[in-house]
Formats: C-alpha cells, structure tokens, sequence
C-alpha cells in the first residue's frame, strides 16, 4: 500500500512522469522518501556516491570547494530536477558538494539497487537511460551557456 | 512659403539630465528633462541616439515606462569612448538625444497570451517598458513571466524594483546568476534553466528576448523544445548605428537596417541570418 502510494508520487516526478506504470512500479522498489534541511549537505564531493535524488521541492546548491577561491556554487537545482549522476557510474564518487539551501524534500534512489534493475530489465532500462540522457543532453547545453559567460563586458 | 515643423531626425535636441542613478559596476541610469517639450512618447523596445557633445552618439534603448512620457530614462553600460563620456556627465550636464527610433516589441500581438519576458544582463534594460506596460495593463495577458539572467548577484540591474515585482502575486519574477559564492541565496545556472521551470502554455505564450546574441539563439531553441512557435518569440539585435534613420546603411543586417527593421525582430525571419558569419 505505502509503496503503491509511493509510486504515485514518483511517477509525478518529470524525470519519471510518462513512464509505464509498469516501470514506475518496479522503480519504486528501490526509492525512499528523504528530507534535507538548510546548511545541511545531502553529500560531499569524494565521498561515495550511493543514491540518485529526485528533487520534489525546495532548493540545493551544487558546490565545487577552490583553494584559492573559495565555494563556488555551479549550479542550483530545485523542484522537477534530478541528482547524483555519479551514483551510476564508476568509481561512485561525488563530484561536488550538494548543500540544502531551502528546506528540501527528495526521492533517493538507492544506487546498487538501480543499477541491477537497469540490468534486469534492459526496457526499463532504456527508457530509464533515455529520460538521462535528455537530462544530460540539456545539463551539457547548460555547462556550454555558462562557460561562455556571455554577459562579460568586452574588451 | 511653408517651413516644415518635423524636427530633423539628424539634429540632436540638448536635454539636461535631471537624475542620474549608478545601477551595478559600470553601468548606470539617466533620467533626462522632458518637461519643456511636453514629454517623450516613444513605444518599449525603441532606442535613442545619444550624443556627449564631442564624443560621438551611441544607440541606447529608452528603458522607462511608455505610460511616463514626462520621465525619459535610458541605462548604459560603459563599455567604450561614447558610453564612457556619457558616464562622466552628471545632474545638470546636458545630452544630444535623437529619436525614437527602431521597431517596438509587439505589445499589442502578445495580448490575450501568456508573456514571457527573458532577458540576459543589460539586456533587461530595454524590456523594461515591456514589463512596466504587462504589469499596468495586466488585465490584457494570461500569464506573465519575467526571466532574468546575469553574470553575479552584483550585477542584478534595478534590483530594488526586481524585489517589489516579485513580490506581486500576478507575476512570476526569476532571477538567475552564472556564477556565485555560497552566501548567494538565490539561483545558479543559466537563464534557459529558468524557461522550462516557468508556468506559462507553450500553445498561447509569447516570447520576448533581449540579451547577448548567443543566450537569445538557446532561450529560442528552449522555447522552441517546450513548443513555442518561432513566430511568437520576439529579439533584438545590435548592430553598430551612424544615422539612425535608415540612410548611412551602417546598420545593415542582411537585407535588413536595424535602426529602421529593427532593433526588435521576429525570431523567424532572422533565425537564418543569426548564424551567418560576419553579416
Ligand atoms: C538598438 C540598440 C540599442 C542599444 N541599447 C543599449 C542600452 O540600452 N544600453 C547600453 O549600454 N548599450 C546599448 N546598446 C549598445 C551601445 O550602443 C554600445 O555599447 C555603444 O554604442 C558602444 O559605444 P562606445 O563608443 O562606448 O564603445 P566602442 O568604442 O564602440 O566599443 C568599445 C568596446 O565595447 C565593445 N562593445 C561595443 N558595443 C557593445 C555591446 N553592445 N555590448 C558589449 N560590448 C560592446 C566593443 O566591441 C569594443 O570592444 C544598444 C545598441 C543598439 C544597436
Ligand atoms: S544607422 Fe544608418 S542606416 Fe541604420
């Protein structure tokens, strides 16, 4: 019941919203509830990343820590956003640091648990893989923007 | 023997400025003194000619309210010899103006639809007219959506008034930054994040874009991804200007001239021409 019910909401998720409910079902096994409260980080760059987050509300900073610089945010991300891409790749490691900067509630998706269903079932695993790929495809033309950094003044 | 009155569009007209206000680093507004001749009418999305007596004349959009003819205020980034000889001028100091000229964003079109307004640094000056008349006239549009994008927090343009728009319950006020530290509050990331998060019907809306040329080419393919129609998304381009009046072709855009054709443009008549070099 509460992991129907779990599905659910899931599946309102953009990153899920339009998949089988098939699919969204036996996603949904490997899915908690979590909550990340301001100044407080989901994770810290080197450590090992473990789960994927879906972000259903509020908003986090991703941080990348510069000697000589200071924090630098490179992105914020927030409501319909997903995170933690390192959780599927080799060697699991966070890239960067994700701090709570509102109040935040999330789905974690556990990674081991991800990644064998994605083996297991290679449609899910397509339409799975897809969704992040589109995600990475506009994460990638976001990077490109910003590298740009269009609003110097020239010289 | 008749002499016409029309005002030579080549003469500037000596205005003295009545307020002068520093925006962010480098770039500052002008109000000027339009009360002896009864005002400045112009349409949002036009530009003047501005001219520090002995520098040169520099295009500049008029970024006040159209509903405010006696106020005539135009915000300049200083960037070279014109723009920096107008920064030196302060209250009391007088200015050429010749204008208005160019196209206007098309106000009138976008009513009955849902606005959106997306604007990239400096760019948001001439949009302000824009959301000055959308927020007097709100009645007239569905929804109405301002996404701004600049470099840093500190180079957040009229912020003052950013922070009372936002706070309206009628509008959706977005503010991002590319780069920050981590006492930043608000968001990071470029402005064509903002553009798929922004409750407004791709069916119905109406798309208004100023900024750098290359952040105007990905918030139109964004638009276009989320299903906006190209017709309905609107730009401006810059292009260098002498006359300001369609005659010195100095301007020249392809087949077009961008004081007279443009500044504003509907993006499928020039999407092409965007990405031809050296047009
Ligand atoms: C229709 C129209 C409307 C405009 N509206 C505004 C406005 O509201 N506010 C405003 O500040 N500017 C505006 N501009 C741009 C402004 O006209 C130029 O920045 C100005 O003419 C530059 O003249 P300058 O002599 O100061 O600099 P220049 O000596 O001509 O240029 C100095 C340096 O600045 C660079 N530069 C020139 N123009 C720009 C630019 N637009 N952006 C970034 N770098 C530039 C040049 O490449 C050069 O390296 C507008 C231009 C047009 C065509
Ligand atoms: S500036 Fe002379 S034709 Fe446009």
């Amino acid at each position: 019941m509460e992991q129907e019910s779990l599905a659910r909401s899931i599946a309102q998720h953009p990153l899920v919203a339009g998949m089988s409910d098939e699919h969204v079902d036996f996603l949904s096994g490997c899915v908690r509830n979590a909550r990340l409260d301001e100044g407080q980080f989901l994770f810290r760059e080197g450590q090992r990343a473990d789960e994927l987050y879906l972000i259903r509300s509020g908003k986090l900073a991703l941080e990348i820590h510069d000697g000589a610089r200071g924090t630098i945010v490179a992105e914020t991300v927030g409501g319909g956003d997903a995170l933690g891409w390192s959780t599927l790749f080799p060697p699991y490691r966070w890239e960067l640091d994700a701090r709570g900067v509102h109040f935040a509630h999330l789905f974690a998706i556990d990674g081991a648990c991800l990644r064998a269903k994605l083996e297991a079932d290679h449609d899910f695993g397509y339409a799975f893989t897809r969704r992040l790929l589109n995600e990475v495809h506009s994460r990638l033309q976001r990077a490109r923007l910003q590298a740009l950094d269009v609003y110097r003044a020239r010289p | 023997m008749t002499v016409s009155s029309a005002p030579d569009p080549m003469l500037p007209e000596p205005l003295r400025i009545a307020r002068a206000k520093r925006e962010t680093h480098g770039v500052f507004t002008f109000e000027l003194d339009v009360s002896a001749r009864g005002g400045f009418p112009f349409l949002p999305g036009q530009f003047n000619m501005l001219y520090p007596f002995g520098a040169g004349e520099s295009a500049i959009s008029i970024s006040s309210d159209p509903h405010q003819p006696d106020r005539l205020e135009h915000t300049i980034r200083a960037v070279g010899a014109v723009t920096r000889a107008i920064e030196r001028l302060g209250r009391g100091d007088v200015v050429g103006v010749r204008g208005p000229f160019g196209s206007a964003w098309p106000i009138r079109e976008a009513e009955g639809r849902d606005l959106v307004v997306i604007a990239g640094g400096i760019g948001l000056a001439p949009l302000r007219p824009v959301v000055y008349h959308a927020l007097r006239r709100r009645e007239a549009f569905g929804k109405v959506a301002l996404l701004y994008g600049t470099r840093t927090p500190d180079d957040i343009l009229y912020r003052k008034e950013i922070e009372r728009w936002r706070g309206r319950l009628d509008v959706e006020v977005e503010v991002t930054v590319d780069t920050a530290g981590s006492d930043w509050r608000g968001n990071t990331g470029v402005v064509t994040k903002l553009i798929s998060r922004a409750a407004f019907d791709p069916g119905r809306a109406f798309a208004m874009i100023c900024g750098p040329e290359i952040m105007m080419r990905f918030c139109a393919r964004e638009l276009e991804r989320l299903g906006v129609s190209l017709d309905r998304i609107w730009i401006t381009m810059e292009r260098n200007m002498r006359c300001g009046t369609g005659l010195c072709g100095h301007c020249q855009f392809g087949p077009s001239f961008v004081c007279k054709d443009g500044p504003v443009y509907r993006y499928d008549r020039v999407q092409d021409l965007l990405l031809v070099r050296e047009v």
